[in-house]
This record gives C-alpha cells, structure tokens and sequence, in this order.
C-alpha cells in the first residue's frame, strides 16, 4: 500500500511544528527498527501513532524521549536541530514521556513522584511546602481526584496512578508530551478519564503524541493519525477522514486480512467503533 | 478495616516487640531496668547500631552490603595501627580509617554499577577480601592494643549531669517548638515523632545521671541518625535514594544519576561502618581479628531488617538501625543477664527477626491493596 498523506484542514496546519523527526533510522543489531521514519506534531494537536507489535512505535517513542539514540535522521524543536541523548536531556528541551509502565516509584507519596528528578528548593536541599501546593495546582489544573498528595502512590488506583504519571509529565512545563499506551490496563470509566486528560492537553496548547493499541480511543481524541508499519511510514490521516477498516489496513499492511474479515462479518461497516488488540 | 490495621501493625510491631522484651525480662530480673545496666545497654548497641544505620542505607537502594562488618573491622583496624605503630594523631588516624571506607564503599559500587555483579556477590567477596586485610594490617600479633587516650574516650567518656540535663531540655524544647509549627502549619503534619523525642530525652538522661553520666558514644550515635534522618528525607539525595531501590529504571527516565546514587550511598554506608568499628574498638580498647567478625554484619542485618527496614528496597529510615539495634541489643542483654548460653541469644534473636519481618511483609501486602476505587471491570 502507498503512504496516503492528507494534508488539509488540520487545526494545526498553520503554525510550525513544536516537534519534528525527519529520517530517522535506528537499529539493534541485524534488525532494522526504524527506516527513514518521519513525524512531526504541532502545538494543541492531539496526534496518534499507531502500528502493530514490532512496527517501531515504541522504539520511535524512546528516541524522542531520549532513552534510545537515533543512528540516522534529524530531530528539529520549534525549528532549531536538538541532538536528545539522554531522558534528562529531553525534558530540558520541553519533551514529556509518560511511560507505559508509568515509571512511579511505589514507595515514594504523589509529591515526591510528581517533581522525581525536578524536585523544587535550593540545591540539594528540598522545599516539601512549595512542592505539596504546586501538586496541588498541578493535579487540579488537570481535574484529577486524588484524596491526598501525602499517600505512597502504591495505594492508588490504575487511573490514579495514570493520573499522577501525566501530571509528573506537566512539570518544567513542557512543550509536547507523549502518551504510551495509557490506557492499556485501565476500565472503561478510568480510561474515559484519561481521554479527557489527554483533551485538557491540547486545551493548553500542548503538542500530544498518543501512542495506542486501541483504535476507539485513537479515534476519539486524536487529530492525525500516523501509522507505522515494519519500522516505516505506512499511512497519515486526518481522524475525521479515516474508517476504522482503512486504519486497520494500513496497520496491518493488507485489506483482505483477518481483523478485516472478522469486523466485515460481524459488524455493518458504517457504524461500527473497532479495536484492534494484538 | 482490615488492610490499614493491618498496615498499622505491621509498623507497630518492632516497637511491641521492644516493650514486649523489656517487661518479661525485668519481670524475670528487676536488675534489666537498672541504670547501670540500661546505660550498659546502650554503650552495647552504638555500634551494631551505627553499622546497622549503613545496612539500612543500602537497604534503601535496594542493595544489599554484607560487607559492613568486615569493613567496619578494616577501618578501625587502620586507624588503631596508624595511631599505635605509627603515632599518628587520633582525629588523622581516624579520617584515615573513614577514607579507608570510603574507598572500599566506592570500589564495591563500582564493580556493581559498571561491571553489573549483584552486590549480594561483590559484598561477599567483600567481605573476604576485608577480613583478610584486616589480618594483614594488624600484623603477626593479630590484634593492637589502644593506647591513645582520644581514642579512649569515644567509649570511655560520660558527660557531667549538668551537660546531660542541657541537652535534654535543648532536645524538648526543640521538640515543642516543632510541634508547635507543626500544629499551626495550614497543612499539619504528624507530630508524634516529635512528642516522643521530646519526653525520651529527659527520662533518658534522667537515667544516664544515675548511673555515670550520658555517654559520649550514645550521643555520637544520636547524632549519626538525626544528621542521617535529615539526608534522607529532607535533600534530593536521600530523595532518589528512595526512588532508586523503589524503580530503578522508573528513576534513571525521571533523569536522575542512579549509577552516583549508588556509588554515593555504598561510600557513605562503608563510611558508617568504620564509624561502628572506631566505636567498637574504643570500647574494647582493642582491635583484633576478630573485630567486625561475620557476627557483627549477621546482627546489624537483623538489626536494620527488625527495626522495617524492607530487604526490597525503598522502604525504611535510619530510626530503623536504632529500633533493631534496640531489640537485638535487649535481647542478648536480658538473657546475658540471665545466664543463658548464646545458643539461646541466637535462637531467640533469629526467632524475633523472622517474627517481625513476616509482620512487616505482611503488612507490605495489605499496604498495597488500593482503599480507594478499584474498577477493573469483569472479575
């Protein structure tokens, strides 16, 4: 299938992109990961990668956020060239990372994981008050039910604890902060909660990368769609554009193939919400 | 009701276990509540105890040191031989001892960071490798005798009754003034740790003067876990101590160094273990080889492990070390003062480490059971 662009009419077309990749290629070993990948998002534009397992999302995630360093291509922010070599470093350039596992430490209360790395006072020595009421304003900021920043995040709920990863990511203001998979492991109220999260970012002009399995979700918040496929650029489309069958294709590389049939048999094409699991 | 109880207990029970220890044995010997002998006790523990404060740093990071002993043997062993054999001064004698440890700290930090053995391992080989240098330093003989009269002291020295009482009422009123601002403070936070310190203080040195005085090691070792209380929970670094033994990898994507963390951190706890080494050898007079035998490292362990510090890491304060130190030091003093064998001391002591932690894991469990809304749908 050829890479399908549509170009027009997104909301963010105008203004330059906050983030963008060009080329990127990286390897690990004999296995080519990503080839000549591009992306790019704009600030308040919610945009969704997708692919299936092993088409390079998560290792296109780690290269932004600074885990992974790219063998080729160039990473422009605000149109100035950034070379990203470690995750401290990303963060300084105004890229968030909210990782699938989350990366909380379950020890540690809300405050002390929201400014982890980032931790307010002088020098060494912390300023718990300023960072107890910035929590505050942060979590409120996102209309986010925690009873109490003072309690080890190991005793909260998956939402809540979603809820506190993206809020950690909201520190040190950034400028574009990505998603992975956050609404893997969570219900379906929890992860109406999160979409909702995901909208106040774009609310406040943030550029919003969504990585997502789940096709429901990717359609209902995202404004583009990128789709990877074998560690390449396989399609883009503007949400309000694309059927779940054309997105389903694209990801899995064919239109005759099995998740295809199986919506096809099941459901009248028209109306249906998808969701692929792999 | 049942997981915060639960969770309540299990934070409760290092503290039960000591009141518990306390009445039966002064209800079998009176003489356990005895000045002379609580101060005994204490001068027994300052060192275990501060060996135990450096176990329960590496417990923190999720590491494990079994090093500790030896190289609290080591350190001390260097500074006694600098000072005897070669005469020097005792404070240059004992920062000799305590880069000593620092050194080792770092190198088994090293091998564990760059080269990637478990520290389990390194500090095994550590803790050969220690023992054996020990021997080395000491020479033929295999054990110096203290003969500086600095060095002497640490140990040796009880303040007057008038600088015992200035120290009480500078700890109660600081405690008062605290709870004071913690009271009026728009969030308040718990108090009782304060209320607590501000009554011990006085009855503590209401007892140390009956006996001899409070003792210079006893204050050494005070000072040791309010300085180190206030690293780990008031600076950064103490902070991602923390977050490295509670997510390692979740640390190092938050940006933080956790290789220096742990380089840091096992520096800083061999530094600790020299200091209960000098501490244990101001009190013998003496090192020998069998100073910071396999012993001492196997007590400060379930010292650090009885007083909650969680051998996976991430959980703990260093009033653990002074908790567990405080159990496993009543014990072996109650049935010393009993007459029973050591083979007693060592059952009744691995009987209450294996008590108060499956308490504390216990109580782990229910700790991390959400009292908040669990909605995963179906199940």
């Amino acid at each position: 299938m050829s890479v399908a662009t549509h170009e027009s009419g997104s909301p963010a077309q105008t203004t330059e992109p906050v983030l963008e990749l060009t080329g990127i290629g990286k390897h690990f070993g004999a296995v080519q990961a990503l080839a000549g990948v591009d992306f790019r998002v704009h600030p308040g534009e919610v945009v969704a990668l997708v692919g299936d397992n092993g088409a390079g999302k998560s290792t296109l995630v780690k290269i932004m956020s600074g885990v992974y360093q790219a063998d080729s291509g160039r990473m422009r922010v605000e149109g100035r060239e950034v070379h990203v070599h470690s995750p401290s470093a990303a963060q300084s350039l105004g890229i968030a990372t909210v990782f699938q596992d989350l990366a909380l430490c379950d020890n540690l209360d809300v405050v002390g994981n929201l400014f982890l790395g980032s931790e307010l006072g002088s020098n060494a020595w912390m300023d718990e008050v300023a960072m107890e009421k910035e929590s505050w304003r942060l979590l409120r900021e996102l209309g986010a039910k925690i009873p109490t920043v003072r309690i080890p995040v190991a005793s909260l709920s998956g939402g809540q604890r979603q809820t506190v990863a993206i809020a950690r990511s909201l520190v040190g203001s950034p400028k574009v902060v990505m998603l992975d998979e956050p609404t893997a492991a969570l219900g379906v109220a929890q992860t109406a909660e999160v979409l909702n999260l995901v909208e106040r970012l774009r609310e406040q002009n943030l550029g919003v990368v969504l990585i997502s399995h789940n096709m429901a979700d990717v359609q209902a918040v995202a404004d583009r769609i990128v789709v990877l496929r074998l560690g390449r650029n396989e399609a883009e489309f503007r949400t309000v554009d694309v059927t779940t069958e054309q997105l389903v294709a694209a990801i899995t590389g064919a239109s005759d193939n099995v998740v295809a049939e199986r919506h096809a048999r099941r459901v009248p094409p028209a109306t249906e919400t998808g969701e692929v699991e792999a | 009701m049942a997981p915060v109880s639960t969770a309540r207990l299990g934070r409760l029970a290092p503290p039960l276990a000591l009141v518990v220890i306390w009445l039966v044995m002064t209800l079998i010997n009176p003489r356990f509540l005895s000045a002379v002998n609580l101060t005994n006790l204490m001068l027994q523990i300052v060192a275990v105890g501060a060996v135990a404060v450096a176990v329960v740093l590496v417990l923190l990071i999720g590491e494990i040191d079994l090093s500790v002993g030896a190289v609290s043997g080591l350190g001390a062993g260097v500074t006694a031989v600098l000072s005897v054999k070669q005469d020097w001064p005792a404070v240059l004698a004992i920062i000799a001892g305590l880069l000593t440890g620092a050194l080792v700290g770092l190198l088994h930090a090293t091998i564990v960071t760059r080269v990637g053995v478990a520290s389990f391992v390194v500090t095994l080989a550590g803790l050969l490798t220690w023992q054996g240098a020990l021997q080395l330093v000491l020479g033929e003989t295999g054990t110096v005798n203290l003969d500086d009269p600095q060095l002497v002291a640490i140990a040796g020295t009880f303040l007057s009754p008038a600088l015992g009482w200035l120290i009480a009422a500078v700890i109660t009123a600081a405690a008062v003034a605290a709870v004071v601002v913690h009271l009026r403070a728009d969030r308040p936070r718990r108090v009782w740790p304060w209320v607590l310190a501000g009554t011990v203080a006085p009855v503590a040195v209401l007892v140390f003067n009956a006996d001899r005085g409070v003792p210079l090691a006893v204050v050494v070792f005070l000072l040791l876990l309010a300085g180190g209380d206030v690293v780990m929970r008031r600076t950064t670094l103490g902070r991602h101590a923390v977050a490295t033994g509670s997510n390692a990898s979740g640390a190092r994507r938050a940006g933080i160094a956790v290789d220096r963390i742990r380089m840091t951190v096992f520096a800083l706890a061999s530094v600790l273990a020299v200091t209960g080494g000098i501490l244990a050898a101001s009190r013998l007079l003496a090192v020998n080889q069998s100073s910071g035998s396999t012993d001492l490292m196997l007590t400060a362990v379930a010292a650090a492990a009885i007083g909650g510090a969680s051998l996976f890491g991430g959980r703990g304060t260093v009033w653990s070390a002074l908790l567990g130190a405080l159990v496993v030091g009543s014990l072996a003093n109650g049935l010393d003062l009993l007459g029973a064998s050591s083979a007693i001391r060592l059952i009744a002591t691995g009987v209450v480490l294996a008590l108060a932690v499956g308490l504390d894991t216990v109580a782990h469990r229910a700790e991390r059971q959400p009292f908040t809304e669990h909605s995963r749908p179906g199940r």
